[in-house]
């Protein structure tokens, strides 16, 4: 048999690592902090939030599409990888301004009266003064990056091992996760947890010691965004494309069979699940910068149960389809409920957009179910004429049709 | 002749019901077994147990030279360990093409990490179209297994079967709804696996049976009611009662 090189094998991901770039270039040249000005440094941050948003969908579809795990609870990794960043952003930059202030005093401040000022400047609004324990590593941005990828990770390890070892599956699993996520969203609520509660954590979209304007950072993130993206993508891709992908989509299949075979089905489920939960905190990390505030509303079940929808709706099982789900779905999510879309006046009642998209979202996920499984990445099978019974195993094609992708994106 | 496997007064009960009532069984290590018997006797759950699918109550069932139990080891381990299993609806993995049903079958390390970076070897390719001659699908290995036919499909789980290289293989009913060359078929891969291995295969079809030509062992309500030659226990009375005479 003769081998081939990755990309040979997989020419969607060459065709799609080449959508995000030129993506990324366009968007670039025509933003503000380019000059061109075409385009507002606040659509700048929705897109590269939105790139982020695409990240973790591609590790749900990781997980869910390929692994046949539907995790309910993704949205719980996103939002402690974005915490861990936060905490240093909000020290740091915090530091910066109580040190500054502090730099005119005719005494010079000792190290701990700063550390007791930023103490009280961040929480106070808690009604406390003192640095909670888990703000130990706080002043490191090392140590806040690595717990970026450690904490997701090792709660994904706790929880996967515990829930996969008891071969809890299907729709128990399912709830396992949304009672994981909704644990950790009330207890961050509590002041007490250390995390500012319901305050959550602010301004996170200045970068300390960094003087350019937000119009410039704006455009790192999005590079960083796209970045991770397509490492993610490539990851991904990567996993699932060798005997290994082969595995895991026998577990999705038949689980037992795989069982038989030798192979320890728990051990695969748990690689996957702390795999994407990693994935997950590092978008995470990379979005609330960008979002500029993190609470614990966004870890909130619903955040996750929104994430299974976009990649439904994308089309699971093909990751360019959970790209284009989060990022189709997640932009017109952004547009109607932005305020910018008219209301309809039908006379009797008034159709207001931002309410109405909920039941417009429901109700697409709805038929997207039930009569287009494959949801919209299901096209580029009609487009490349691979329509049932396609004999190529894993969806991947010369999806001609890509361009679409940076198109719905813009 | 040292028993490859030893399965000894095993007893296993379900909600109070005695699937399995102090049996024993044992096969050696080169030789082709037919199991028989009406509905409910225990034949499944007999496969179970062997595969680590169902704990049994009490008994013990020991595995190769060492004699290592098979009782606390996961499913998994005791398939690496050399058991292998063909349930009786063919289970082959649709989504996916013969090769690759074959090459996820083939003996190799099966830890996650081995697996990710593995890399398909010149060497594995012959084995699975090696494989694939054998159960006379060499020239469907760029289909998906789920377009097959159902004699196909069974070929191509016997074929996995063998792709694990077990040194026992649990055969449940390989030939229900095939056609008569297809038995043939499936009989002379039977035959030709028992040369090197142990098979036990469970069936209804007492012309299968006899066309294994092997030893039979009759269970009965969890336990074993006869052993012997076809011949020899089809003229059993107490077969002929419970199994034969329905």
């Amino acid at each position: 048999m003769r081998r081939e090189s990755f990309f040979a094998r997989n020419p969607s991901v060459v065709v799609f690592l080449l959508c995000l770039a030129a993506f990324t270039l366009v968007v670039s040249v025509m933003s503000e902090g380019a000059g061109a000005g075409l385009i507002s440094t606040s659509f700048i941050k929705t897109l590269g939030k939105t790139l982020c948003l695409c990240l973790v969908a591609v590790a749900m579809d990781l997980v869910w599409g390929y692994t046949g795990i539907l995790s309910l609870g993704h949205f719980a990794f996103f939002g402690l990888g974005g915490y861990m960043v936060g905490m240093w952003l909000m020290y740091q930059r915090t530091h910066d301004i109580v040190a500054a202030s502090m730099a005119n005093a005719t005494i010079p401040p000792t190290e701990q009266e700063i550390v007791d000022a930023i103490g009280t400047q961040i929480f106070g609004v808690v009604g406390s003064s003192e640095f909670p324990p888990v703000w130990a590593f706080a002043d490191s941005l090392v140590i806040q990056l690595a717990l970026v990828v450690l904490i997701p990770g090792l709660l994904a390890l706790v929880f996967g091992w515990l829930a996969f070892r008891s071969r809890v599956t299907g729709v128990y699993l399912s709830i396992l996760t949304q009672a994981m996520t909704l644990a950790l969203s009330l207890y961050l609520f509590q002041n007490d947890s250390g995390l500012r509660g319901n305050n959550g954590l602010s301004g996170l979209q200045n970068l300390p010691g960094v003087e350019a304007s937000q119009a410039v950072v704006s455009i790192w993130f999005l590079w960083a965004s796209a970045l991770a993206l397509g490492l993610g993508y490539l990851l991904a891709a990567w996993v699932v494309s060798g005997k290994f992908g082969s595995v895991i989509r026998g577990i999705r299949d038949d689980e037992a069979r795989v069982r038989f075979l030798g192979y320890s089905v728990e051990g695969y489920k748990l690689f996957i699940f702390v795999l994407t939960a990693v994935i997950a905190g590092i978008a995470g990390a990379l979005y609330y910068p960008q979002a500029g505030i993190i609470n614990p509303a966004e870890v909130a079940p619903i955040a996750s149960i929104y994430l299974a929808v976009w990649v439904a709706i994308g089309g699971r099982g093909r990751l360019y389809g959970a790209v284009i789900g989060a990022a189709f779905v997640s932009l017109v999510s952004t547009w109607f409920t932005g305020g910018q879309v008219p209301s309809v006046n039908l006379g009797f009642y008034r159709i207001d957009w931002v309410e109405w998209w909920q039941v417009i979202l429901g109700l697409s996920f709805v038929l997207v179910t039930l009569f287009a499984p494959k949801g919209i990445g299901g096209l580029f099978d009609l487009l490349a004429g691979r329509i049932v019974p396609n004999r190529h195993g894993a969806d991947y094609g010369p999806d001609k049709g890509s361009f679409q992708e940076a198109e719905g994106r813009e | 002749m040292t028993m490859l496997l030893e399965v000894s007064g095993v007893s296993v009960t379900f909600d109070g019901f005695r699937a399995i009532n102090n049996l024993s069984f044992n096969i050696g290590k080169a030789e082709m077994r037919a199991i028989i018997g009406p509905n409910g006797a225990g034949k499944t759950t007999f496969m179970d147990i062997v595969t680590g699918k169902t704990r049994p109550d009490e008994g013990k069932v020991l595995w190769g030279d060492k004699s290592i139990s098979l009782i606390r080891m996961s499913e998994a381990q005791i398939a690496r360990a050399g058991v292998g299993r063909k349930f009786q609806r063919p289970t082959v993995f649709e989504d996916q093409n013969v090769f690759d049903n074959l090459l996820l079958a083939l003996k190799k390390n099966r830890s996650p990490f081995s697996v990710l970076t593995y890399k398909k070897s010149g060497e594995d390719v012959t084995k699975v179209e090696a494989l694939a001659t054998e159960i006379g699908l060499r020239d469907q290995l760029g289909r998906k297994s789920g377009e097959l036919s159902h004699g196909q499909k069974q070929w191509l789980e016997i074929g996995m079967l063998l792709a694990q290289d077990p040194q026992l293989l649990l055969v449940d009913e390989p030939a229900a709804g095939m056609t008569h060359e297809e038995r043939e078929h499936t009989t002379s891969l039977l035959v030709e696996a028992a040369k090197t291995r142990a098979v036990v295969v469970v069936e209804h079809d007492m012309e299968f049976v006899r066309r294994l030509n092997c030893k039979v062992t009759v269970l009965h309500e969890g336990s074993v009611l006869a052993e012997g030659s076809l011949d020899h226990v089809t003229a059993n009375q107490q077969v002929i009662d419970v199994y034969l005479g329905r």
